[in-house]
């Protein structure tokens, strides 16, 4: 099994680099993970990072693309609203880099 | 998920043969399922001490059961013909991913254990003993194919490669050599219902999102029901038109159809899912398992009429299978089918795929449309591999090319076919599909969408083309991704019902 290692604490990931337990992410974590994803986190990553995590702890899987991009223009402003704006801030693609940071499970299936 | 370094195809002026370039793809695989993912569907955790005598008794059983990959073995003249029609060897030019040496890895071992010359003198015929490397190989190569069936179109024997493809596969599940991608998917259909995991309660928010979306859009409620008994229609569709982009706008173009045309329908919780992973290996019982869900929600939903949506895979299931694993279909006359036929309306086609189900109410003029919407768009086809060689549409053979692009002429002014052979019955795979789309296989994926990528850019070129639209989950989630290798715009793909979404008119705008 492979692990990361962030402020001298071991954790654990899959192949993908994806934490196995939901619970041990918290925001260097987080950070660290964006870091190995080559992303560099601003208050807007975190605004995406904190809606999937919520949305996650009710529905206990990640939002649709488009529940995302609603909400996020609901809160950043309407331009910002669309996936256009996600892919900016996580260019390999708002479901799964952002899930990968967020510390959530990969969204599978034909997406 | 840094995406790894290779080299993107070059166009080529001519589509000539590539040099071969051996074992150029021998390092591409994909994760192997764990413990927890394999034994879930019932499979060995990991790879068995016993493999090799257990993979020649499960190759055994698969040979005594179905007479078509004893023949598929046997029959194979060497020719050549699928040599280059492969989407992976024109993309990798790895010699192993020409279909005939593909297969060639596991006639070997055919010809070992299953044929007197190739218990006697292996060598003289090629015979190969299943070693570990042999294995490893198969895993390998067997996982660059996307049973797409393009190179039996080109077989003077017919030999349906795909099948071959799954045979291997299922027998590295059957001593604990699965894939991740594939297996942790049927894991999450069984428990949760669908592809994505996508629980009950999520969906409902999801659909409730999407009546405002398009209540803000056009000003109409339009409804999209969830577990509604007494429905008329039961809408399967794959459980990426709920989550992802460019597919859940064909989803909201399916409820407009439902509108427009004064049909009840509901979407199943239970049976959220059309795609059914277990033909990726062939295993036929695991098909039924993943299928059973839909006759169950039929059965207790009372619907009379069972409609797919827009998914390649399923499309096959539903048409080839569905009828012998679930009762749901055309000719059994056994207490088990009958007992679903008898519900259904007999006279629809059950199951209908969504494109017939549309185009039969544009021929009886109840959708009325808008062409003109969709005149920002120069519209181009990709013929879905299972849709095109696996399965038909309408009542005549071909209905499956015409139907997709009667729809799209009839919602559209400018549409352009790509190079004629490229398309229809010898359409190129996307280079996705068969299990292939998982992140670690993205140089496959890009190298195997080179031959779709050559044929796009030309009617790029001469007509301007800015969207490809297709009816495949798959098919829409794979250009998403690798469209932007090849310098398109991601937002290139999309659905027929994503046009027909544009473009219809609603009815009751008054």
């Amino acid at each position: 099994m492979a692990s990361i290692e962030v402020n001298g604490k071991s954790y654990e990931t899959d192949e993908e680099g994806y934490l196995i337990n939901l619970a041990d992410w918290n925001e260097e974590v987080g950070a660290y993970l964006a870091q190995t994803e080559g992303v560099t986190m601003t208050d807007q990553h975190w605004e995406v990072i904190n809606f999937l995590r919520d949305y996650y702890n009710e529905f206990q899987i990640a939002p649709a693309v488009r529940v995302l991009t609603k909400a996020i223009g609901k809160k950043l402003g309407p331009e910002k609203g669309n996936s256009q704006y996600l892919y900016e801030l996580f260019p390999y693609g708002p479901a799964k880099q952002a899930c990968k940071i967020a510390g959530l499970p990969k969204p599978t299936g034909c997406v | 998920m840094a995406a790894p370094e290779f080299e993107i195809p070059k166009y080529r002026e001519f589509p000539t043969v590539p040099a071969m370039v051996p074992d150029s793809m021998a390092r591409v695989r994909p994760h192997v399922a764990n413990e927890k993912i394999q034994s879930a569907l019932g499979y060995p955790g990991a790879l068995v001490d016993d493999w090799q005598e257990k993979a020649i008794e499960e190759f055994g059983n698969l040979l005594g059961k179905y007479r078509s990959l004893k023949v598929f073995m046997d029959s194979c003249v060497h020719c050549g013909s699928c040599t280059d029609k492969c989407h992976y060897f024109i993309g990798t030019n790895d010699p192993k991913n020409m279909p005939v040496a593909r297969q060639e890895l596991m006639r070997s071992v055919y010809r070992r254990y299953f044929t007197l010359p190739g218990k006697v003198f292996p060598k003289l015929v090629g015979a190969r003993d299943l070693t570990r490397d042999v294995l490893d190989e198969w895993y390998t190569y067997f996982w660059q194919c996307s049973e797409c069936r393009r190179c039996s179109v080109f077989c003077p024997y017919g030999i349906d490669t795909a099948e071959v493809t799954m045979a291997a596969r299922h027998i590295l599940d059957t001593v604990g050599y699965g894939q991740k991608y594939s297996n942790e998917i049927l894991g999450k259909v069984n428990k949760i219902g669908n592809n994505l995991g996508l629980p009950g309660p999520a969906l409902e928010d999801t659909l409730q999102g999407l009546e405002e979306d398009v209540k803000d859009d056009t000003g109409i409620d339009v409804k999209y029901p969830l577990d509604v008994a007494g429905a008329e229609v039961l809408l399967v569709t794959p459980s990426a038109d709920f989550f992802a982009e460019p597919h859940i706008e064909s989803l909201i173009g399916y409820g407009k159809v439902f509108h427009a045309a004064g049909i009840s329908w509901t979407l199943s919780s239970y049976a959220s899912e059309a795609g059914n992973f277990g033909l990726f290996d062939g295993d036929y019982q695991m098909m039924r398992k993943v299928a059973m869900r839909i006759r169950e929600q039929a059965l207790e939903l009372g619907v009379k009429r069972i409609v797919v949506g827009e998914c390649g895979h399923a499309w096959r299931v539903a048409y080839a299978f569905w009828n012998t694993l679930t009762g749901l279909g055309a000719g059994g006359d056994d207490p088990f089918a009958v007992e679903l036929q008898k519900q259904l309306d007999p006279r629809y086609k059950q199951p209908s795929h969504i494109c017939e189900f549309t185009w039969d109410l544009i021929q009886q003029g109840r959708l009325k449309f808008d062409k003109e919407a969709n005149d920002n768009r120069v519209i181009t086809f990709h013929d879905s591999c299972n849709v095109a060689r696996a399965s038909r549409m309408g009542d005549y053979p071909g209905g499956q090319f015409d139907i997709p692009r009667n729809i799209i002429r009839t919602v559209a002014n400018k549409f352009v076919d790509m190079d004629e052979a490229t398309i229809r019955e010898v359409t190129f795979c996307c280079g996705g599909g068969g299990g292939v789309l998982t992140d670690e296989l993205i140089e496959t994926r890009v190298k195997g969408a080179f031959p779709r990528m050559e044929a796009l850019q030309q009617v790029v070129d001469r007509h301007g083309v800015n969207f490809m639209a297709t009816i495949c989950a798959i098919c829409k989630a794979q250009f998403t991704k690798v469209l932007p290798y090849y310098g398109f715009n991601m937002r290139l793909v999309g659905g027929v019902h994503q046009l027909v979404s544009t473009a219809i008119r609603l009815g009751d705008e008054q």
